[in-house]
This record gives C-alpha cells, sequence and structure tokens, in this order.
C-alpha cells in the first residue's frame, strides 16, 4: 500500500515536503493508519516522528490530517481509505517536526473553559448527589478525548486560534456548565459573551464531522447560545 | 554537560492517576510541585481503565471495608501485605467521595448516589454472595478519573513538564534527590532537585507481544529504581486478562461480565460453571485466564484455528450494552469487527497488570534492604501506582483495585510528602558526579553510533517474554527463555540509534524505554524461575501447588540479579487477620 507522509524536521529541512513509502501492510499485519505508520519507524525509518501512546482511541495522541479529514491513525481502518493514503499533521496549528503538532495554542483555550467543578458550598461527607437524569446530560461532553481533530477542522479556529476558543474547548465549557454539581454557571455565560471565545462559530458542522468519539460540540455551543440570549432578555 | 537546575519541594515523574491524585495533595496547600510526564498527562494509561473503581461504600447493597479486604487478600492468593490492604479498603469510600466532589461524572442510581456493579472476585460477608462494589463512569471510568486529576490540577496550578522524559534518579549518600530529565520537544536537558521524588510511572506491559497496554507502558520509573541500586518486588507476578480483544490486544473490561455477559467455547457451553460454579466468570482473573488457556489447549477454543474464546453479552439487550457498555462497544465493533449486541467478541488471555514493583509502605515510601537485611526507607522517594508494590495486589489482582491502588496511594504519598516537608524534609545536595551518572544512558544512546536498531530487540525481547514467561510457566521454557534474554541484554549495550536530532526525536526516547523494559523483563525472568510454586498469576507446569511453608514470602530483585525475600505483613492494625486457606474453599 502507497503511504504519502508530510516530513519536515526544522534541524535539517529548510522545507517540508511530502515522502512516499510502499508497504506490504499485510506481511506487517497492519490494520489501522497507526500500525502502518509503527511499521515504517521501525522497520524502515526511525526518525519519522509521530505521537501515539493507547493505540485504541482513548489518549487522543495521534490526530493527524488523512487523506484530507482529520481522524485518529489507531481507528483509521486501512481498508476504508483510497490510494495514495496522504497524511499530514493537523491542519491549522504549528508544525513541531513531521506529524507532531504544537498544541499549547489548543491547550490554552482548553483552559480558558475552566475545566474543573466549581461549587462552593460546603462538601457533603458522602458523594453529592446527582439524578440518573441529570447525570444523563453529561453524556456526550465528558468522553471528550482533546485530540484536537474538531478544533483543527474549523476555519473559525484557524482564523482566530487565540481569540475563538474552537469546539474542543466549548464542549468542555457546557460539560460544566450543564453539570447539576457546578455552581459557576453565570459565570461560565458571562465568560463567552465577546464576540470571539464563543460566536466565532458559523455552525459549518467541521466538529461533528470529523469527531473520532461521535461526539457534537455544535449543540453544546447552540445550547450555550440559547442560554446566553435566554439570560439577556 | 552543563545541567541547568530545577529547585521543586517535590518532583513526580508520571502523569497518570497516581502522579496527578499526589500533585493535587501537594499542590492545593501551596507547595512547589513539577510534574514530569512523557506524555500530555491525559494521554496516560490510566485513561484506558474502563470498568471502575472499588469502594464498599454500601450503594446498592449493605456492604463493609473489612470484607472488601477480605476479598483482595483471598484475591491476591495471600500474597498481599494485610497492613496495606487494610489502609486501602478503609480509605477507599473517603477517596471516591474525593474524587466524585472534584467533578467526576460517575454513573448514578435513582436515589442520586453512585452507581455500583459486579465485579470479579467481589463478595459479601466474606466470600458469600456476589457484592455490587465497583464505582463508574459507565465503562469510562479511567478516562473520567484521568480528566478529572488533570483539570483538578490545572486549577491547583502545578507546574508541568508535559512531554519531558525522566532519565534517571539522582542519589547521593543520604538518598535520592531528585532526577534528570529530557524535553523531547527540544532537547534540553535538566536536573529537578526536590525534596522529595515519587514515581508514578505506571507499568510495563510492553515488555510482552500481546498486551492490553498501551505503548507508553514501558516501566520507566522501576527502571530507574533498579539503576540506582534499589530492589523491584514480586516480578513474576504479571496478570493475564481474560478478555483481551484477538489480534488487537485491546482490553474488553470485566464489566461485561459483571453486567451478566459470560465465556463460551467452541461448542457453546458456558465453562467457567463448569471450573468454578460459585463465582462462574466472575472468578479471579488469574482463575478465568487460566481457564481460557486450557480450553484452547484442548481444543475447544473458536475460530478457523480455534486459537480464542468467545464472549458473549448479545443477552444483555441493546438499552444495556448502549447505556452500560457504550466504550466496550465501540472497542468491539473497531478492533473486532462485531458488534456485542449482535454477536460474541472474540478474546484471549492478554499481558495487563503487573503486580509487582517498587517496594513501598503504606505511605507510599519506597523500602529497600539494609545490609543487616531489615527493611529500610529510601530517604526522599517515593511511589505510587501500578510501578509501587505496595502490596495490595500480591499474586493477583481483582478486577477495579487497581484505580483504588492509585488514588489512595497517590494520595497517601502526597499526605505523607507534605507531613514530611513540614517535619523538615530538605533538599539534599548532590555531587556533579550523582547527576553525571543519571545522564550516562543518555549519553551512551548519543554516543553510539553503529548497532543493531532498537525495534529489532524490543521485538525480540517481547518474543521471548510471551513464549517463555507467559500464562503458563515451566522451569525448562523459562532456563530457555532466560539464557537469550541475557544474550539480549548484551546486544543491546551496543544498538544504536540513526537520529540524533534534538527536535522531538522519538527514537531516542524509545531507545531509553528500551532500557526499561529490558530491565523489567530480566527482574521477570529472574523471579519467575526462582519462585518454584504456583500462587496467584505465576502458575507453573511444573510446581502446580501453592507452597506456603516455603513461598509465602514476597521476592527482592536487584538489578545485579540478586534475589532477597521480604515477610508478608499478616497483622492489619485494627482488624482480624485473615488466616491462610485454599482460594478454592472460597471461590
Amino acid at each position: 500500500m502507497r503511504f504519502s507522509i508530510y516530513r519536515y524536521n526544522p534541524e535539517k529541512d529548510k522545507s517540508p515536503y511530502m515522502q512516499t513509502f510502499d508497504i506490504d501492510v499485510k506481511e506487517h499485519q497492519c490494520v489501522m493508519v497507526l500500525d502502518a505508520l509503527l511499521t515504517i519507524k521501525n522497520k524502515f525509518d526511525e526518525s519519522l516522528s509521530l505521537r501515539r501512546s493507547c493505540r485504541e482511541g482513548v489518549c487522543g495522541s495521534d490526530g493527524m490530517n488523512i487523506n484530507g479529514k482529520n481522524r485518529l491513525a489507531c481507528t483509521a481502518h486501512l481498508s476504508s481509505l483510497k490510494e495514495p493514503v496522504v497524511i499530514r499533521p493537523l491542519p491549522g496549528l504549528p508544525v513541531v517536526r513531521d506529524l507532531v503538532v504544537d498544541m499549547s495554542q489548543f491547550y490554552q483555550q482548553y483552559e480558558k473553559a475552566k475545566p474543573y467543578l466549581q461549587n462552593h458550598d460546603p462538601k457533603p461527607a458522602t458523594e453529592r448527589l446527582q439524578s440518573p437524569e441529570d447525570r444523563k446530560k453529561l453524556d456526550g461532553l465528558y468522553e471528550c478525548i482533546l485530540c484536537a481533530c474538531c478544533s483543527t477542522s474549523c476555519p473559525s479556529y484557524w482564523w482566530n486560534p487565540d481569540k475563538y476558543m474552537g469546539p474542543a474547548a466549548l464542549l468542555q465549557a457546557y460539560r460544566f456548565i450543564v453539570d447539576s454539581r457546578d455552581t459557576a454557571t453565570e459565570e461560565r455565560l458571562a465568560d463567552l459573551t465577546d464576540p470571539y471565545s464563543l460566536y466565532r462559530c458559523r455552525g459549518i458542522m467541521n466538529c461533528v464531522d470529523v469527531c473520532p468519539k461521535d461526539l457534537n460540540p455544535l449543540e453544546a455551543i447552540n445550547s450555550m447560545k440559547d442560554m446566553i440570549l435566554k439570560e439577556s432578555v | 554537560m552543563k545541567v541547568a537546575t530545577h529547585l521543586f519541594d517535590a518532583v513526580i515523574v508520571g502523569g497518570g492517576g497516581a502522579g496527578l491524585r499526589a500533585a493535587i495533595e501537594l499542590s492545593q496547600v501551596g507547595l512547589h510541585v513539577a510534574i514530569i510526564s512523557k506524555v500530555f498527562p491525559t494521554r496516560s494509561h490510566t485513561v484506558s481503565a474502563q470498568g471502575g473503581i472499588n469502594a464498599a461504600l454500601g450503594n446498592a447493597e449493605p456492604d463493609d471495608w473489612r470484607w472488601h479486604m477480605f476479598d483482595t487478600v483471598v484475591g491476591s492468593d495471600f500474597l498481599g501485605d494485610q497492613d496495606a490492604i487494610e489502609y486501602m479498603c478503609k480509605n477507599a469510600p473517603q477517596s471516591i467521595y474525593e474524587l466524585e466532589h472534584m467533578g467526576l461524572p460517575f454513573s448514578r442510581i435513582e436515589n442520586g448516589k453512585i452507581y455500583q456493579r459486579a465485579f470479579g472476585g467481589a463478595t459479601r460477608e466474606y466470600g458469600k454472595e456476589q457484592a455490587h462494589r465497583t464505582c463508574c463512569a459507565a465503562d469510562r471510568t479511567g478516562h473520567a478519573m484521568l480528566h478529572t486529576l488533570y483539570q483538578k490540577n490545572l486549577q491547583a496550578k502545578a507546574q508541568f513538564f508535559n512531554e519531558w522524559f525522566a532519565i534517571d534518579l539522582v542519589k547521593n549518600q543520604t538518598g535520592v534527590a531528585g532526577a534528570t530529565a529530557i524535553c523531547i520537544e527540544t532537547g534540553e536537558v535538566v536536573f529537578i532537585h526536590a525534596k522529595a521524588t515519587i514515581l508514578a510511572t505506571g507499568g510495563a506491559g510492553r515488555i510482552y507481544q500481546s498486551t492490553t497496554n498501551a505503548h507508553i507502558n514501558t516501566g520507566d520509573g522501576m527502571g530507574m529504581a533498579l539503576r540506582a541500586g534499589y530492589p523491584l518486588q514480586d516480578m513474576e507476578f504479571w496478570q493475564f486478562h481474560p478478555t483481551g480483544i484477538y489480534g488487537s490486544g485491546s482490553l474488553i473490561s470485566e464489566s461485561v461480565r459483571g453486567e451478566g455477559g459470560y465465556l463460551i467455547n467452541k461448542n457453546g457451553e458456558r465453562y467457567m460453571e463448569r471450573y468454578a460454579p460459585h463465582l462462574k466468570d466472575l472468578s479471579c482473573r488469574d482463575i478465568v485466564s487460566r481457564c481460557s488457556a486450557i480450553e484452547i489447549r484442548e481444543g475447544r477454543g473458536c475460530g478457523p484455528m480455534g486459537d480464542y474464546v468467545l464472549l458473549k453479552a448479545d443477552h444483555l439487550g441493546e438499552e444495556l450494552i448502549k447505556t452500560r457498555l457504550p466504550g466496550i462497544r465501540e472497542l468491539a465493533i473497531t478492533f473486532a469487527g462485531t458488534d456485542p449486541v449482535k454477536e460474541p467478541i472474540p478474546v484471549v488471555p492478554t499481558c495487563h497488570y503487573m503486580m509487582g514493583g517498587i517496594p513501598t509502605n503504606y505511605h507510599a515510601q519506597a523500602i529497600t534492604k539494609n545490609v543487616k537485611g531489615e527493611d529500610q526507607i529510601i530517604q526522599g522517594l517515593y511511589a505510587a501506582g501500578e510501578c509501587a508494590c505496595v502490596s495490595v495486589h500480591g499474586a493477583n489482582r481483582l478486577g477495579a483495585n487497581s484505580l483504588l491502588d492509585l488514588v489512595v496511594f497517590g494520595r497517601a504519598a502526597g499526605k505523607h510528602v507534605k507531613q514530611s516537608i513540614e517535619q523538615g524534609l530538605t533538599w539534599s545536595e548532590p555531587h556533579s558526579a550523582d547527576i553525571e551518572q543519571a545522564l550516562s544512558r543518555l549519553y551512551r544512546w548519543n554516543g553510539n553510533e553503529k548497532g543493531e536498531r532498537v525495534d529489532e530487540i524490543r521485538c525480540a525481547l517481547q518474543k521471548i517474554m510471551q513464549d517463555d514467561f507467559g500464562v503458563f510457566r515451566t522451569e525448562e521454557h523459562m532456563k530457555t527463555g532466560f539464557v537469550k534474554l541475557e544474550e539480549l541484554r548484551d546486544r543491546l549495550n551496543y544498538a544504536a540509534i540513526q537520529d540524533k536530532s534534538d527536535c522531538f526525536n522519538t527514537a531516542r526516547i524509545e531507545a531509553l524505554e528500551l532500557d526499561n523494559l529490558m530491565a523489567i523483563a530480566l527482574a521477570t525472568a529472574h523471579c519467575a524461575n526462582m519462585r518454584e510454586e504456583s500462587r496467584g498469576a505465576h502458575a507453573r507446569y511444573d510446581y502446580p501447588k501453592r507452597d506456603d511453608k516455603n513461598w509465602l514470602k514476597h521476592s527482592l530483585y536487584f538489578e545485579d540479579g540478586k534475589i532477597v525475600f521480604r515477610s508478608i505483613n499478616m497483622k492489619p492494625q485494627e482488624s482480624e487477620p485473615i488466616t491462610l486457606r485454599a482460594r478454592e474453599d472460597v471461590h
């Protein structure tokens, strides 16, 4: 199977280039794109740099652009892909080396969402109670793996990565807003009322299309817009 | 090499559950904490834990931490230390409530309390009916926990060295003074000088070819401890999980069986009923794994090669699977091509968890032996989570006790470091030669120009461990494996990487990891070969019985191959000691 892979090591390359590898995926028992990339790294070219950890789609390390779509290399079946398989780093973020991007801006936006439970009431001796219905509101939100596939597929995020929080961070903002145990809802919503943080979302749904966990950041974004609107009237 | 020194109250190596839990304890009181993590913390392997975390909350039915303690001791095949198990089970409910207060999105029952499910080896009233003691967030408990802990650390403003790799401990006359580390992105090398060093680097399941473990589970902290001259304990005990997906090795949680799923052979027989009529599919993991291995060996395995068994869950109904086991379903569809709602999942026993590790007491203080052969606390060094051996899991860990272990002892480490600093624990000065020593293997890899590739040695190592130190062991196989492993160690000294770049050089990191894998594989081989009995996960054809007379003791392995023994603690502080008995009598 033929792979065309983005290569760039700033220490030696003047500019990035695409490198072709032909891999016998049967011989090397490759099922997913990650298997093929690790075969290339382990058997042919140790200098290929990428991130990987769990290899089962839960750690979010290996988000990359595969045949034009952002996805996780470890859950992208080779059998579903057309040749040559074109693999590039996630778009819109600075490239550190090869398929490794600088995620710091993405993490800064995540932190801007204050992604931790805020509740200043005295802690009970046991658990805070939460009904199964209230708990259900967190489904589809807490499962985010911070792979950045969504935010880096969003043109609004490409334009304003420093000011627009992007779908991943906004999903987290909403995860705490709807948590019945969190008491900072008003402040959280107030933090989103500037023209950029939330309102640069134009609803084009690239985030929904690429999310490897089938989450729906747009729904969360729209819910927050509704809540802010209701509070303002 | 002149390296920059950073001064901290504490340095934590590892950004998984144990490290992050310890960090919260320290940073929330204003101590200056550095967390070195070779991956962004939420990529740590805690994220893959699925089923849950045990605590006798009694939300489903009356429960008692003493029953939990009993199950854990019996599950450990009596190799666990009862003072530590008592501490863990007693502190379990409080540790869970703290996680809940931090925001962990636990699944709930109608009255708003935390949902608790059935899990292997969990009983009520000392061995009677199945208990429901496992708290969970659907089947993504580790993910929910790791993210919650990371988020809490963001709030507490701990200082993260993300994508930094710890190279070695810096030792001096009195104990441990910190660690050296390299920045993966830039190649910058630093010495982190700290009053206390907490190792929380997780497991080393990558010594096996087939494992549920992430690529990053390379035993880094344990390699560091060995090279510093400190021992590892009970390294012969590796848990093989009964339900790794055939082919990929990804984990299918015990919660599938906890919710009512069961294993079948090629005849459709629910074979665990035959082996273990009382607990059946929810017997201890070592037992279920051995039964599956026997089914496969005796020709009752499934598939064209007869080399796996099937995990049946379709009778549970679509609704239950979608609400309680959504992550499992996703994994089965992606990696096995089967939807558990409709058909059974092909599974095999797969390397999953290391019961051994750096010996500690229940304050998470690391222990070595002095010249007289007595336990001695290592000044300034702590260990928690899978890399530690407290020992709460003994010869076999109960499902959902690992998340508990890392939370309880991460917390304990944090509390003890805090207290020690309050009582005057301070920085101990290392010589520059001590720091140089802790950089020597980096120099070796940077210097070696030509030699075997890292991947060649790693693959050979994994194959030896898989073939000769797996579910069933014999002296004959282990002896051969051992010789091959020693040869491989010599070859490792002459291995080389061609990539010498300082920019996100993952080849170099994998080389440094290989040193650790080799150290752990050798420790396992030495200890497994030495223990002439079958206990928990250590099962030998040539010594099929547990031998309490000769082998009721911990093994301590040092890097030079020396093995000494430590007695097992059978004196809990406030509950009745649990006396020796056969596990079959309980289950």
